[in-house]
C-alpha cells in the first residue's frame, strides 16, 4: 500500500523548473530517502509534499485522500509531518515545551501533552535536557529537538530534511538507529540526505533528484553504481572516466 | 458635481503638495530601501527641520529658502549621528528593535518639541507667503510652486547622487548584499549612517519649501509619518521613481478627497489606500515581488 | 497552581490597600498604575505573546470607550451592560482588523504600521461624526451609585481595576498553561515550523487579538468611567498605544508580571518625573522614549523578560505577500 503518491508534480519560480514533472510512491511502512546533489530541488519537493508550496501541475494523495495545495497544518493533521533542513527550535521556550508544541496535536490537555514531550524525549535520549532552553542545545541536539517534537505529533509519514546534516560522525553512529527505530515504531520515514553511509545504511529505496528531475531510483546500491547519477554529482563524462580508469588499474 | 475649473484647481494644490510628500517620502525610501528600516522617526525628524527654519526665520530673518544651506547640512548630520550612535547600537540585528527605537526617538522628539516651544501652531510670514500665481483658471500659491520645483530638483538631485557618484553605488552595494560589500571594503556602518543622513536632509530641504505654505507644531510629524508611509508602500519599497509618483497621487487624492468629503475626512483616502495597498499589493506600484 | 495563587495574591494585597488608607493621592495613585498594568498587559498578549507588534493598540481602547459612552448616552443601558458591549465591540474590531491583516501575511513593521492606520482612520472618523460628538467628544452625565459604575470614593474605581487586572493576568496565565497558549508562542518562535507541526498561525493570531481587542477595550471603559469624558484623540491617539506598549516592553513582554512590573515603574517614574519637573508638558512622554531606547538598546529582555530570540533574518524586500500554498 502507498501511503503517499506524487504524480506528476512540476513547480517553477518565474524562470527557474525547481521540479519538474516527479513521481513517486512511499509505501507504507518503509524507510526511503531522497538524495541529489545541490540545488536538485528536494527541499522544494519536500515544501510541496507537505503543503508549503503548491505545486503548479500534478497531484499529491497521502493515505487515499488528495492533499494536493492543502496547508501544512491540515496535512500535520493527517499525519503528514516534516522536519526543516535548518532546524527552527522555538528558541525562547525549554525543550520540553518545544516538543509539547508537537504533542498538542493529539492531546488538548497541557499536562497531557507535557508527559506525551516527556515521553518522546525519552526515546530520543533527550530527557536530560528536557528543562533547558532550546536555544541552548548543541547541533546535534536540536536535530534531535527538531526530530521529537515531529514525532510528538504521532505521524505516519515524517519528512526528514537532511537530519544528519552538521553533525560528527559519532553523533551520526548514534542518530542512525534512532532513525531506524521510528520505522520500528511504525512512523514511514522519507529522508533527503547527503550522507551516503546513512543512506546505504538505512534506505530501502532510493530517489534521485537532478536539476527537478528524477534521474534514477532504485535500491541504494542499484542508484549509486548508476552512471548518471554519478554525473549527476561529479559532472558530465565522470562516470566515463572512472569506469577507465578501473580498467587501468585492473590491467 | 463640482465644476471642472474648481476640480482642475484641486489637482493642481494636490500635485504641489504632492511634490512636498514625495520629497518626504524620498528620504524614506532611501532608508528603507537600503537599510530596511522602517524609520518611526522620519515624521518628528521633519518636525525638528520645521522648528529650526522656523527659528531662523523668527530670530534671525533668515528666508526659509536661503536657508536650504544652513539646514539641509544641519539635518545630515543628525541623521547621520542619530543613526550611527542611537539606531545602529540598538538594533541587535532584529528589525522589531529598531522599529522600537525609532518610536521611542520619535516620542522623545515630539515631547521635547512640546516641552520647549508648547503646543501653538506656529507659521511664517514672508513678502511672498500670500502671493499667489495663475495657472490656467486656477490661482496656486507661489510658495506651493516653488516646493514643487524644490521637490523636482532634490530628487533629480538625488538620483544622480545615486546612479552617478560613488557613494550612489556603494549604497547599492550595501542595500543588495551587506556583507558582500563589507568584504568590498565597504564600510557598511558609515553607509548605512551616511544613508539615514541623507535621508534627513532630504527632510532638511522639505521643511524649507513646506514652512512658507505650512506650519509647524510638535505634533505635525505625525501626520506625515503615516503619509510618508503610505507613499513610500505605494510607490513600492526602494524605488525612487515610485515615491515621486505616489507622492504626487497621494497629494491629489487628499486634495480631492477634501473637496469632496471636507478637510478632516478627506484624509482618510490616504490611510484607506495605505491599508488597501498593505494587503492587496504590497509590492506597490513600482516594486518587485518576491 | 503556582500562577493562579500568585494572582490570588496580588489581588489580595491590593484590594486591601483601600482599607487601610483614605488619601486620595494614594489611591488615586494605585488606580492609574492598575489602569496602566491593564493596558500593557491586553498589549502583552498579542504583542509579547503573540510576537505581533501593535502600534494602533489605541484602536481598541477608543472603541471601548466610545461604545461604553454611546451605549449609556445614546441607548439609556446599564454601565455594567455598557461594559460588557465595549469589549465585545472591540473584540469584534480586533477580529476585522486581525482578519484583514493575517489573512494577507502581514508581519513585523507591516503589522505595526497596519494597527497605526486604522487607529488613524478611527480617530478621522470620530472626528467628522456627529453621533460620536465628533470633535468636542462626549461626556458621561455624573450620577454616583454603584449599578452606575461611578462611585463617590476612589475606592471603587480600583477595585473595579483591579478586578480587570484579575481577568487580564488569569488570561494570560491560562495563556501559559493551555495549547492555544502554546500555539500562540510557537507562532511567534518561529511561524513556519509551527505550521509543520500542526499550528494554524492565522486562527491563532487572530483570536489573540480578538483577546488583546477586548481588554484593551476593558480599558477604554474604565477610563470613561472615571474621567467621564472622551475625545477623538485621546481615544484613538498615540498617547495610550504608546503607553500600553512600553509598559509591556520595559516590564518584558511574553511574560506573567512583565506588563505589571513595566506599568508599575513607568507610572512611579513617571510620578517621579512631575514631582521633580512639575506639570511640564510632554515631560511624561520624554521619560516613556528615552526608557523605550534605553530598555531597546541594553535590555531588550526588559525587566523580567524572557529570552526572545526572533531568529528571522531581517527583511530584505517585503515578504508580506508569502506563497500562499
Amino acid at each position: 500500500m502507498n501511503l503517499l503518491e506524487v504524480k506528476n508534480i512540476s513547480r517553477a519560480f518565474g524562470g527557474l523548473r525547481a521540479v519538474e514533472d516527479v513521481s513517486l510512491n512511499v509505501p507504507v511502512g518503509s524507510l526511503t530517502a531522497l538524495i541529489g546533489p545541490n540545488g536538485a530541488g528536494k527541499t522544494t519537493l519536500f515544501a510541496l509534499m507537505s503543503g508549503f508550496l503548491r505545486p503548479d501541475v500534478g497531484q499529491i494523495v497521502f493515505d487515499g485522500i488528495d492533499i494536493t495545495g492543502r496547508a501544512p497544518h491540515l496535512n500535520a493533521l493527517l499525519g503528514l509531518t516534516r522536519t526543516f533542513q535548518i532546524v527552527q527550535p522555538f528558541a525562547s521556550q525549554t525543550v520540553r515545551e518545544n516538543i509539547a508544541v508537537g504533542a498538542h496535536l493529539k492531546f488538548a490537555h497541557r499536562d497531557e501533552a507535557l508527559s506525551a514531550a516527556e515521553a518522546v524525549a525519552e526515546r530520543l535520549d533527550l530527557h536530560v535536557q528536557l528543562d533547558k532552553p532550546a536555544a541552548d542545545l548543541t547541533v546535534a541536539g536540536r536535530k534531535r529537538l527538531e526530530l521529537a517534537r515531529a514525532l510528538a505529533t504521532q505521524p505516519k509519514l515524517l519528512l526528514l530534511d537532511e537530519v544528519l546534516a552538521g553533525l560528527n560522525p559519532q553523533e551520526i553512529q548514534e542518530m542512525l538507529p534512532v532513525v531506524r527505530g521510528l520505522v520500528d515504531d511504525g512512523v514511514t520515514v522519507l529522508l533527503i540526505e547527503h550522507v551516503m553511509q546513512a543512506v546505504m545504511n538505512l534506505a530501502q529505496h532510493v530517489w534521485v533528484l537532478a536539476q527537478g528531475q528524477l534521474i534514477a531510483q532504485g535500491t541504494p546500491s542499484e542508484v549509486t553504481q548508476n552512471p548518471q547519477v554519478v554525473e549527476a554529482y561529479l559532472g558530465h563524462g565522470t562516470a566515463a572516466r572512472l569506469l577507465k580508469s578501473q580498467q587501468v588499474t585492473h590491467a | 458635481m463640482f465644476d471642472l475649473s474648481i476640480l482642475f484647481a484641486s489637482v493642481l494644490n494636490g500635485i504641489t503638495t504632492g511634490a512636498v510628500y514625495a520629497l518626504i517620502a524620498l528620504g524614506l525610501t532611501l532608508i528603507y530601501g537600503v537599510l530596511h528600516i522602517i524609520n518611526f522617526a522620519h515624521g518628528a525628524s521633519l518636525m525638528v527641520a520645521l522648528y529650526g527654519v522656523y527659528f531662523l526665520k523668527e530670530k534671525i530673518g533668515l528666508d526659509p529658502y536661503l536657508a536650504l544651506p544652513i539646514v539641509v547640512p544641519a539635518m545630515f548630520a543628525f541623521g547621520y549621528v542619530l543613526q550611527r550612535v542611537i539606531i545602529n547600537r540598538a538594533s541587535h540585528g532584529k528589525d522589531e528593535n529598531i522599529l522600537l527605537v525609532t518610536l521611542g526617538i520619535s516620542i522623545v522628539l515630539e515631547n521635547l518639541a512640546l516641552l520647549f516651544f508648547k503646543s501653538d501652531t506656529r507659521n511664517i510670514e514672508t513678502a511672498y507667503t500670500l502671493t499667489t500665481v495663475n495657472i490656467g483658471t486656477a490661482m496656486i500659491a507661489l510658495p506651493k510652486l516653488v516646493a514643487f520645483i524644490g521637490a523636482l530638483v532634490v530628487s533629480a538631485i538625488l538620483l544622480a547622487v545615486m546612479r552617478f557618484t560613488f557613494l550612489g553605488r556603494a549604497i547599492r552595494a550595501v542595500a543588495k548584499e551587506k556583507h558582500g560589500a563589507r568584504l568590498m571594503g565597504i564600510d557598511v556602518d558609515h553607509v548605512y549612517a551616511m544613508c539615514f543622513g541623507i535621508g534627513s536632509a532630504c527632510l532638511g530641504a522639505a521643511a524649507c519649501f513646506l514652512l512658507p505654505a505650512y506650519y509647524v507644531n510638535p505634533m505635525v510629524g505625525n501626520g506625515f509619518v503615516l503619509v510618508a508611509f503610505t507613499i513610500v508602500v505605494l510607490g513600492g519599497m526602494g524605488s525612487f521613481v515610485g515615491a515621486l509618483v505616489g507622492g504626487l497621487l497621494i497629494g491629489v487624492v487628499e486634495s480631492i478627497g477634501g473637496l469632496y468629503l471636507g478637510e478632516s475626512l478627506g484624509q482618510v483616502g490616504i490611510f484607506v489606500i495605505f491599508i488597501a495597498i498593505l494587503l492587496l499589493r504590497p509590492q506597490g506600484l513600482f516594486g518587485v515581488r518576491t | 497552581m503556582k500562577d493562579f495563587s500568585s494572582i490570588a495574591g496580588f489581588v489580595l494585597l491590593v484590594g486591601c490597600i483601600p482599607f487601610f488608607t483614605d488619601s486620595g493621592v494614594v489611591l488615586n495613585f494605585v488606580m492609574m498604575a492598575l489602569y496602566a498594568c491593564l493596558l500593557a498587559q491586553a498589549w502583552n498578549i498579542l504583542g509579547g505573546f503573540g510576537g505581533q507588534f501593535s502600534f494602533g493598540h489605541a484602536l481598541f481602547f477608543g472603541t471601548g470607550a466610545y461604545v461604553q459612552v454611546m451605549a449609556q448616552v445614546h441607548l439609556g443601558w446599564n454601565p455594567w451592560i455598557a461594559l460588557l458591549s465595549a469589549m465585545v465591540m472591540s473584540a469584534a474590531v480586533g477580529f476585522s482588523v486581525g482578519a484583514l491583516s493575517f489573512r494577507y501575511g502581514l508581519k513585523g513593521s507591516y503589522f505595526a504600521l497596519v494597527t497605526l492606520a486604522f487607529a488613524e482612520v478611527f480617530r478621522i472618523v470620530a472626528l467628522s461624526v456627529t453621533f460620536t460628538g465628533a470633535g468636542v467628544g462626549l461626556m458621561l452625565p455624573l450620577r454616583e451609585s454603584f449599578t452606575n459604575m461611578q462611585f463617590t470614593s476612589r475606592a471603587g474605581y480600583v477595585w473595579l481595576v483591579l478586578g480587570l487586572v484579575a481577568l487580564a493576568l488569569c488570561t494570560t496565565a491560562w495563556l501559559r498553561h493551555s495549547r492555544f497558549g502554546a500555539y500562540l508562542q510557537a507562532v511567534r518562535d518561529n511561524e513556519d515550523a509551527a505550521r509543520a507541526i500542526g499550528v494554524n498561525p492565522f486562527t491563532v493570531k487572530l483570536w489573540a487579538t480578538v483577546i488583546s481587542g477586548a481588554l484593551m477595550g476593558s480599558g477604554g471603559a474604565f477610563y470613561v468611567q472615571v474621567f467621564q469624558y472622551i475625545d477623538p484623540s485621546l481615544a484613538f491617539g498615540p498617547h495610550t498605544s504608546v503607553e500600553a506598549l512600553v509598559g509591556a516592553i520595559v516590564g518584558g513582554m511574553g511574560t506573567l508580571w512583565g506588563p505589571v512590573v513595566g506599568a508599575l515603574t513607568l507610572h512611579v517614574l513617571a510620578d517621579v518625573t512631575r514631582n521633580l519637573f512639575g506639570q511640564l508638558p510632554g515631560i511624561n512622554m520624554v521619560v516613556y522614549g528615552c526608557v523605550l531606547v534605553l530598555i531597546v538598546m541594553f535590555m531588550p529582555r526588559g525587566i523580567a523578560g524572557i529570552r526572545l530570540h526572533l531568529f528571522k533574518q531581517p527583511v530584505k524586500t517585503p515578504s508580506v505577500g508569502k506563497e500562499r500554498a
